[in-house]
């Protein structure tokens, strides 16, 4: 059975050439040559040694791979890089500044808002874009913008308090 | 994923001219429907035409009072919109019902139209579906059909269309603004998707060398009497089984106008005039809309998992249609349905 009423034969296709693309990442521009199926996650992970960018789902249901392109919160694995040809990129690796956390990193440990971590860095970006979007007043409101994110190990509660304590504006306990 | 061509277009011009004479090749926006729809081998473009740089994000006011979206205003700033949110918080409210933050400030106001339906066969190759390959059959039928179609399907395809924003969109009549290589179109609301019939490989009438540049929203906002009202498996983030977009006109206690439009349960919004006409003159109550109700669901038949749908829409109906009237819509972040 054939695959689809698009199909392509291979066969006939020389394989594409690498593109080359310039992200702005952290504030460190880098240069990758890739091929256009590139997803900006797998660009990240597998081309620029980010691997603070989790592959949850691939599928753009679970938030993991949640990263800032020009301040605003995507899921990096539904896009591909060559579109992002340019961009300015924020990961988690970005957000500490001068070897101190993010705020919103030290909350997630003030609050104890994770057990395995796998879900973290997507739920801390998405935090610091929802944070940035300004339309969260209440929990509700959190639960709601955070939606998509998944945490397997259920630490909702601990991550919307963590979010609510930075949108508040309140300094976060210091880590011990 | 597959090996496929990619080019930037320039401009509406050269996005046409770089789709002409190829047949497998896509436009690509937000991207969040198609990336996925080639990791799953279920679209198989041989060239994808970057169109994130035309000059469509504007959200304009139009001479005859409305307002006109352009086809790239990402979902989360059209629903943040104070100019739209002040004149149709139906629509601000449909989009925020749907997927989630991060897929709104990716997902275009076109794109969003031109989703492709959920519906598990369609999107696994290992089964048949006559919507991916057409004459293949379809699994939804006798598989598992809890998210599918409840009016307007055919024996050759049970899928629904999964948007929210225009189950709103058909609420409002808007139109759909296109351009071809034959020129321009204007494209009523109620005339973009297609049921499926025999040819559910099409969802809607646009041409595949034709581009939407923009929605046009008339001047009727609905603004104090609507609600979108959505009913799903868990309280956020999931497409809907049900969901009502409503809008009232109301005047002296009664009813002067109203529309309802249904998702989740078709191969398109769903609307009936003859049950927008019965609201007309009519004091609005649980009676009227219990009629209204019944006049929309006419006809309707399910499935073996989803015949529960046809009475959970016509409850869904009525309430949203009380939430309009009392000028109390749905909230989108307090999930308890008042």
């Amino acid at each position: 059975m054939s695959l689809g009423n698009q199909g392509q034969d291979s066969r006939e296709l020389k394989l594409q050439p690498k593109l080359d693309v310039t992200l702005r990442i952290n504030g460190v521009e880098r240069h990758v040559s890739l091929r256009p199926w590139a997803t900006l996650l797998d660009a990240l992970r597998d081309y620029l040694d980010l691997t603070g960018t989790k592959k949850g789902c691939d599928h753009g249901q679970c938030g993991a791979c949640t990263v800032l392109v020009n301040g605003r919160r995507i899921v990096s694995c539904l896009t591909l890089a060559v579109m992002q040809d340019g961009a300015e990129i924020t990961t988690v690796e970005g957000l500490a500044t001068n070897g101190k956390l993010h705020p919103l990193q030290q909350a997630f440990i003030s609050h104890d808002g994770f057990q395995c971590g796998y879900c973290t860095p997507g739920q801390i970006c998405s935090g610091v874009g929802l944070i940035a979007e300004g339309h969260a007043k209440t929990a509700d409101e959190i639960r709601e913008l955070m939606s998509g994110n998944i945490c397997r190990c259920g630490c909702y509660p601990n991550i919307v308090a963590a979010i609510e304590e930075v949108m508040r504006g309140a300094a976060p306990e210091s880590a011990p | 994923m597959i090996n496929f061509d990619y080019v930037k277009a320039r401009d509406v011009g050269d996005a046409i001219k770089q789709i002409g004479g190829h047949p497998n090749a896509r436009f690509i926006a937000g991207g969040t429907n198609l990336i996925d729809l080639i990791k799953e081998n279920v679209a198989r473009p041989t060239r994808l035409i970057d169109i994130t740089g035309l000059p469509l994000t504007e959200i304009e006011e139009t001479k005859a009072g409305g307002w006109r979206i352009g086809a790239l205003v990402p979902n989360s700033d059209l629903a943040y919109d104070e100019r739209i949110k002040t004149r149709y918080p139906l629509l601000s409210s449909a989009i925020l019902a749907g997927a989630s933050a991060q897929l709104r400030n990716m997902a275009s106001t076109g794109g969003n139209l031109l989703q492709r339906t959920r519906c598990l066969y369609f999107y696994d190759p290992a089964m048949p579906c006559n919507k991916r390959e057409p004459g293949t059959g379809c699994g939804a039928t006798d598989g598992f059909n809890r998210m599918n179609a409840i009016l307007g399907w055919s024996e050759s395809c049970i899928a629904v269309h999964p948007s929210d924003m225009c189950v709103a969109l058909a609420v409002l009549e808007a139109t759909v603004h296109v351009t071809g290589p034959k020129g321009d179109r204007a494209i009523p609301f109620a005339e973009f998707h297609r049921l499926p019939g025999d040819t559910p490989e099409r969802d809607t009438n646009l041409a595949h060398d034709e581009i939407i540049v923009a929605v046009e929203l008339p001047r009727e906002g609905f603004n104090r009497n609507y609600s979108y009202l959505k009913i799903r498996d868990r309280l956020s983030y999931a497409f809907a089984l049900v969901s009502v977009a409503a809008g009232l006109e109301l005047e002296g206690g009664a009813i002067k106008s109203g529309r309802v439009a249904l998702g989740g349960v078709a191969h398109k919004p769903w609307r009936v005039p003859e049950a927008e006409q019965r609201l007309n003159g009519q004091r609005p109550d649980r009676r009227v809309f219990g009629e209204v109700a019944d006049i929309i669901l006419r006809g309707a038949s399910g499935f073996a998992h989803n015949s529960f749908k046809i009475e959970l829409a016509r409850r869904a109906i009525i309430r949203t249609l009380e939430q309009a009237a009392a000028g109390t819509p749905q909230s989108q972040s307090v999930k308890s349905i008042v």
